[in-house]
C-alpha cells in the first residue's frame, strides 16, 4: 500500500524515542479522523460545497419564497435575470425555486438509496464471506443473478407494477420516494456486496483476526472489531459512487416518465423538460447538469477523504 | 514424562486437509500436515519444536490451541481433553494458552490502537472492573514487555518490527496465561533484535512461570531458549531429548542432517554436513512407512512398510528410528 511506512526494524524498543515525537494528538478516534480528514484538502472543499448545496436546498424555500408551479407565459424561457436567477422555462417558471425543490428529492434519493443498497451489500457479503460453504454458494450464486438483469428495463418493470399500489398507501410523493430508493438501492448492492465477501475472504485468514479468536473474541466481535472496519474503504468508495449512480438513475426515471408526477421538479424531470430546448434555452439544461454534477463530484472526493481519514496507516 | 506431571500432553494428534477440486469440489486429495504428532510439556519448561518448512509445526501449535480443528487425536490440557471442550469451557481456556505470531506485521490490526489491541482481552473476559483499572493493567503490560505508557494511543504502523513483536507479547499476557505457542516468534525479525525478543521471552517465563511451546526453524535460536527439543519431518515427530543432549548426540539421521546445518561462529572449525538428497515429499503423498526413508542415509528396505514408533532409547531421549537408538 502506498501509504504505509513501515519503520526500519533496526530502530527498536531499546530506544525508547524510537518512534518520533509528535505534537498533542487528538485522543479520541473521531478526533484523529477528523484531523486526517483535514489534510484531504479536496474533500474539505467538497464538504463545504456539498453542506452548502444541503443548506440551500433545505433552507431555499425561506431564501427565495417562488412558488414552483408559477406559470408566467409572458416570462417564458428567459435567461438568467434578477427577477430569475437561473432563468426560467417553457412556462415561464422560476428555475432556481424548482432546482432547491428538486434538489431536496434528488438529494434524499441518492442518499436514501446509498444506504439502501451499502446496509444490503454489506450483510450479504457479510454473512457470505464468513459462512463459507453452501451458504457462501447460495448467496454469490443471487448476487450474479442480480448482476446479470438488466438494470433499466427492471426498473421500468418494478416501477410499473408496484407504482400504484405504494402510492395508495404513500401519497404521490412519498410511495415514488420509497418506490424508487428501494428499486435503486435494490439493484446496486452486489457490488458492494461482492467488495465485502473478497475482504472478508482475506482478512479472515489474518493473523490479527487469528489472534482475536485465541483470545476468545465471538464472531459478532471478530466481525465488527477486526474485520469489518479493515474491509470498508472499498465500500466507503463503492458508496460514494452509488449516491452519485442514485441521483442519475432516478434522473433517467424522471427522463422517462416513470419517476415522480411530472408536476414535482426533480434535477432529473427539470433536465428532461429541457432537452427540446437546448439550442434555445441553454441555461435551462446547464443548471440542473451543473447541479448533479457538484452533488456527485463532492460526494466522490468526500468519500476518497473519509477512506483515507479512516485508514490509520496512511500517513497524513 | 508420566502424564500427571505434564502440563499438556498431545496424543497421535492428526490434521489432514481437504483438497477439493473437479466440477463437484470432491474431496480429491488429502495433506496429511500433521500426522500423528505426541509429545508432553511440563510446567514451567520450554519444548522447542524444529523442522523444515511445511512440516506441520505451526499446525500443530494452531491445532493445541483449536484455532484449527484437529482431524483426530487428543490434547489434555491440565487433565481435560481441549478437542471435547464447548463453549465455556473453550473461552475459560484461552485465558490459559495464548499464541505469538511470527509476523509483526499481519498479527495486529491496523485500524486498532496499541492499547485496544493489549485490552481486547481484559474487556473480553472482564478482567477490568473500571475503564480506570482497565488502562491501568494495559499500561502495566507495556511496561511490562519494554513500552512507554504513551505508546498507548498509537497504532501499530507506528512501530519497529521489535517493538511490534513486543505489543504482540502483551496482548498475550493480558489474560495471564500459562502456556504460550510461540509460533516462530523471532523468525521475522533482524538479528540484533532477535536476541532482544528471545530476552524478553526468557524473563517473562522466570517471571511469569510461564510454559512454552516454541515452534522455530532457526536451531541455535532453539537451542539457547528450549528445555527440550522435539524434532518433526512431515507431520510426525523424529526425535524428543533435552536440548544439550539432542545436540551432542542426535539418534535419528534427519536430526543428525538438520543439526549438521548449523552454522558454527568459528571459521577454523571444519565440519562435515550431512548433505539430503532431494527435496522433502509433498505432504499429499507422503512416502510409505518411515516418512524419511526416501532421503535416510541409513534406510533399508523394510523402512518403506513398516512405521517406526517413537520409542524411549535413553531416559528421556526418544526418537523414531527402526535402526538408531
Amino acid at each position: 500500500m502506498a501509504g504505509s511506512t513501515p519503520v526500519s526494524l533496526s530502530a527498536d524498543a531499546a530506544a525508547p524515542a524510537a518512534a518520533q515525537p509528535r505534537k498533542s494528538r487528538p485522543t479520541t478516534p473521531a478526533g484523529e479522523a477528523w484531523r486526517r480528514f483535514r489534510h484531504h484538502r479536496l474533500a474539505v472543499a467538497s464538504a463545504v460545497i456539498l453542506l452548502a448545496l444541503f443548506a440551500i436546498v433545505a433552507l431555499g424555500p425561506f431564501l427565495w419564497p417562488v412558488p414552483i408551479n408559477e406559470i408566467d407565459f409572458s416570462a417564458k424561457l428567459q435567461g438568467p435575470s434578477w427577477a430569475h436567477p437561473l432563468g426560467t422555462d417553457d412556462l415561464g417558471q422560476d428555475l432556481l425555486a424548482r432546482l432547491i425543490y428538486g434538489g431536496r428529492i434528488s438529494l434524499a434519493v441518492g442518499l436514501a438509496a446509498m444506504i439502501v443498497a451499502v446496509v444490503v451489500g454489506i450483510l450479504v457479503g457479510a454473512i457470505s464471506g464468513m459462512a463459507s460453504g453452501r451458504v457462501d454458494a447460495v448467496l454469490m450464486w443471487v448476487t450474479d443473478l442480480f448482476l446479470s438483469l438488466p438494470l433499466l428495463p427492471l426498473l421500468l418493470l418494478l416501477t410499473y407494477l408496484f407504482r400504484d399500489s405504494v402510492k395508495s398507501v404513500l401519497g404521490p410523493e412519498g410511495g415514488a420516494f420509497v418506490l424508487i430508493v428501494v428499486v435503486i438501492g435494490g439493484l446496486r448492492w452486489m457490488q458492494v456486496a461482492r467488495l465485502v465477501r473478497a475482504q472478508f475472504l482475506s482478512l479472515r485468514e489474518k493473523e490479527f483476526v487469528e489472534a482475536a479468536r485465541a483470545l476468545g473474541a465471538s464472531k459478532p466481535r471478530l466481525v465488527l472489531h477486526h474485520i469489518l472496519p479493515n474491509a470498508l474503504g472499498p465500500v466507503i468508495v463503492a458508496g460514494t459512487i452509488d449516491v452519485a449512480a442514485a441521483i442519475i438513475a432516478e434522473s433517467t426515471l424522471s427522463f422517462l416518465g416513470l419517476g415522480f408526477p411530472s408536476d414535482i421538479p426533480t434535477w432529473g424531470s427539470v433536465l428532461r423538460d429541457a432537452k427540446d430546448y437546448l439550442d434555445i434555452a441553454p441555461h435551462w439544461v446547464l443548471f440542473p447538469g451543473a447541479a448533479i454534477f457538484l452533488a456527485v463530484i463532492t460526494i466522490n472526493f468526500i468519500g476518497d477523504g473519509l477512506r483515507d481519514a479512516l485508514d490509520p496507516r496512511r500517513v497524513l | 514424562m508420566s502424564e500427571e506431571e505434564a502440563l499438556l500432553s498431545v496424543r497421535d494428534l492428526k490434521k489432514h486437509f481437504a483438497v477439493s477440486g473437479g466440477i463437484f469440489s470432491r474431496e480429491v486429495d488429502r495433506v496429511y500436515a500433521v500426522d500423528g504428532v505426541s509429545f508432553d510439556i511440563a510446567a514451567g519448561e520450554t519444548l522447542g519444536l524444529v523442522g523444515e518448512s511445511g512440516c506441520g509445526k505451526s499446525t500443530t501449535g494452531r491445532c493445541i490451541l483449536r484455532l484449527i480443528e484437529p482431524s483426530s487425536g487428543e490434547v489434555w490440557f491440565k487433565g481435560t481433553d481441549v478437542r471435547k471442550m464447548g463453549g465455556t469451557a473453550l473461552r475459560a481456556l484461552r485465558r490459559d494458552m495464548q499464541i505469538i505470531f511470527q509476523d509483526p506485521y499481519a498479527s495486529l490490526n491496523p485500524r486498532l490502537t496499541v492499547g485496544a489491541i493489549v485490552g481486547e482481552a481484559l474487556t473480553i473476559h472482564n478482567l477490568a472492573k473500571s475503564r480506570r483499572e482497565h488502562e491501568e493493567r494495559v499500561v502495566q503490560l507495556l511496561e511490562t514487555v519494554g513500552l512507554q505508557p504513551d505508546h498507548l494511543r498509537r497504532f501499530p504502523h507506528e512501530f519497529s518490527g521489535g517493538q511490534r513483536q513486543r505489543i504482540g507479547i502483551a496482548r498475550a499476557l493480558a489474560v495471564e496465561p500459562k502456556l504460550i505457542v510461540c509460533d516462530e516468534p523471532v523468525s521475522a525479525l533482524d538479528v540484533s533484535i532477535q536476541a532482544q525478543v528471545i530476552n524478553l521471552l526468557e524473563d517473562l517465563q522466570e517471571k511469569f512461570g510461564l510454559t512454552y511451546l516454541f515452534i522455530a526453524h532457526d536451531l541455535s535460536v532453539v537451542e539457547h531458549i528450549s528445555t527440550r527439543i522435539a524434532v518433526m519431518y512431515l507431520g510426525r515427530v523424529v526425535e524428543i531429548a533435552p536440548s544439550r543432549e539432542l545436540y551432542d548426540t542426535p539418534l535419528h539421521p534427519y536430526s543428525e542432517a538438520l543439526l549438521s546445518a548449523v552454522p558454527i561462529p568459528d571459521p577454523t572449525v571444519k565440519r562435515q554436513r550431512i548433505m539430503l538428497q532431494g527435496d522433502v515429499p509433498n505432504p499429499i503423498r507422503p512416502p510409505s512407512g518411515c516418512h524419511f526413508h526416501t532421503r535416510c542415509p541409513i534406510a533399508k528396505p523394510d523402512c518403506a512398510t513398516r512405521v517406526p514408533e517413537l520409542r524411549e532409547s535413553k531416559p528421556g531421549h526418544w526418537v523414531s528410528c527402526h535402526y538408531r537408538g
